[in-house]
């Protein structure tokens, strides 16, 4: 039996913004199928990691490697769906839910192709998984924060990815709506086998949900299952302070 | 006694100018409005004046010259954003008073204002020539197959510039695609609104849909219905009460306007 296959490679990766090092010799791997949660202290490179590896910034030393491939010369770019922090400019935009989660499957149709019959019952599958389908020709700024991330999980999920990234999709939700969207979370990786990678600020929510975790403060100061994370002395290194950390029962 | 309106083959001409550009200015403008590049409209038509300066001053094609001197324009603008050195809007203030500045030093080397220049900033209405039609029309064409072909990259692009580079479609080109049609636009439209107006037709039928709250293709024809009601009124108004065409165009595009914000007024 073969194990299972790397997806994403980041090899010595170092970033700097304006001579401010904002990552420093960054390595790690992700499996397929993985669920990969990403902690650590605003400003310690959470964000610009993400976008080092959707290629949205050039690092200056290192290289990521999708499915073996170099993240230039990598084609299939829609195979990682996206669900970035939101800002306040959605809220005017005239669209519909329905038009929003369609433009996520622009790029995989590729340019001068129109929405087929199968890439329309994808899309309709998607907003039904999601539970977006009755909304669809709502405003994108008529509708609450939770069912906003929906609709953005839902055109992230449109292109049918294998990777799905996830930078702070729980911001401005409500308590019992990000319980519902991270058992979605877990259920969507468990029974399709997509690959998650997520940050959020809630660190007790990514201990509990994630199988393996990465500590992010410029440079990797752990990488592991939550397990290890929890005994060792993490949390000091992070924030710095003692921070009493408690896993919930199981 | 006046000639019947379409007696007259200025003003059929002016009709078929008029509806031509009442469809592409608003799907242009909306994905101008909708990123909030509505001063982009007016700066490129500040800019259009450059050409039609050197035009005028040569005694070639004031509009080619203008299509040409706002195409550049634009891909300087966009390189310039794409430097993100500058604010977007600092970027478009320099080049609309800086183009005034060149169009203003060209003209009083052509020996001051003429009353063809005129008709270009404000609109003229019986200057339309075949030449001008002709021109129209065919980048009339070129404008709508361009959004009919990369609608979906436009949308997506407009609506979120990261997500659609991150998904591997090629955003910069593709903005830099938009604000040329915006040029090329721009350019076509002067002659009837005329220069100065230009951006108002461009925002004021698009900001009118968006009041009524719909789905984007919505808006977009929806603001096409606003503009073709405020060139076509427009057009008739300015002719039987003796009314410069652009100004005209443009006050009924802001009855319009008022009327929308009167029916969609919050409780």
């Amino acid at each position: 039996m073969t194990g299972p296959k790397t997806c994403i490679e980041v090899k010595e990766v170092s970033f700097s913004y304006n001579g401010n090092p904002i990552l420093q010799d960054i390595s790690f791997d992700v499996q397929e199928g993985e669920y990969l949660g990403i902690i650590g202290p605003n400003g310690g490179g959470k964000t610009t990691l993400f976008k080092v590896i959707l290629g949205l910034l050039k690092p200056q030393t290192g290289e990521v490697r999708i499915y073996g491939e170099p993240l230039e010369s990598f084609k299939r770019k829609h195979l990682i769906g996206y669900v970035p922090q939101r800002s306040i400019s959605d809220y005017y935009f005239p669209a519909t839910v329905e038009e929003v989660v369609r433009s996520g499957r622009t790029a995989r149709l590729g340019l001068f192709k129109r929405i087929s019959k199968e890439d329309a019952s994808a899309i309709e599958k998607v907003m039904e998984v999601t539970d977006v389908a009755k909304l669809r020709d709502r405003l994108i700024g008529q509708i609450s924060g939770g069912e906003r991330q929906r609709v953005f999980i839902a055109r992230a999920l449109a292109s049918e990815p294998k990777i799905l990234i996830l930078d702070e999709p729980d911001v401005g939700v409500d308590v019992t709506a990000q319980e519902k969207f991270y058992s979605f979370l877990e259920d969507l990786n468990s029974n399709t086998g997509i690959t998650i990678l997520l940050i959020s600020h809630d660190i007790d929510v990514v201990a509990h949900q994630a199988k393996t975790i990465l500590c992010l403060n410029r440079r990797l100061v752990c990488h592991g299952p939550p397990r290890d994370f929890i005994t060792e002395d993490y949390m000091q290194k992070l924030y710095g302070k003692k921070v009493r950390f408690i896993l919930h029962g199981h | 006694m006046r000639p019947e309106i379409f007696e007259l083959e200025f003003m059929r001409r002016a009709f078929v100018a008029g509806l031509l550009i009442s469809i592409i200015v608003p799907i242009i403008g909306t994905f101008l409005v909708v990123r909030r590049y509505s001063l982009m409209a007016d700066t490129l038509a500040h800019v259009s004046l450059v050409g039609v300066a050197v035009g005028v001053l040569t005694k070639t094609q004031p509009v080619i010259a203008a299509v040409i001197a706002s195409t550049v324009a634009a891909v300087l603008i966009e390189r310039l954003r794409g430097l993100k050195k500058l604010f977007a809007e600092s970027i478009l203030a320099i080049f609309l008073s800086g183009s005034l500045a060149v169009a203003v030093v060209i003209i009083s080397m052509a020996k001051g204002f003429n009353v063809d220049l005129l008709s270009y900033l404000f609109g003229s209405i019986s200057t339309i020539g075949g030449v001008d039609l002709f021109l129209l029309a065919v980048l009339f064409v070129l404008v709508l197959a361009s959004v009919a072909l990369f609608y979906k990259e436009f949308f997506l692009v407009s609506f979120d510039e990261e997500f659609a580079e991150a998904s591997g479609v090629k955003a910069r080109a593709l903005n830099l695609f938009i604000v040329i049609l915006a040029a090329v636009t721009v350019s076509l439209a002067m002659r009837i609104v005329g220069i100065l107006l230009i951006g108002a037709l461009m925002v004021i039928p698009v900001v009118t849909a968006r009041q009524f709250e719909l789905s984007f293709r919505n808006t977009i024809l929806v603001s096409i219905s606003f503009s073709l009601v405020s060139v076509i009124s427009g057009l008739f108004l300015s002719y039987y009460f003796d009314l410069a065409s652009g100004g005209t165009i443009v006050l009924v595009s802001l009855a319009i306007f008022l009327a929308s914000l009167a029916i969609n007024r919050p409780e």
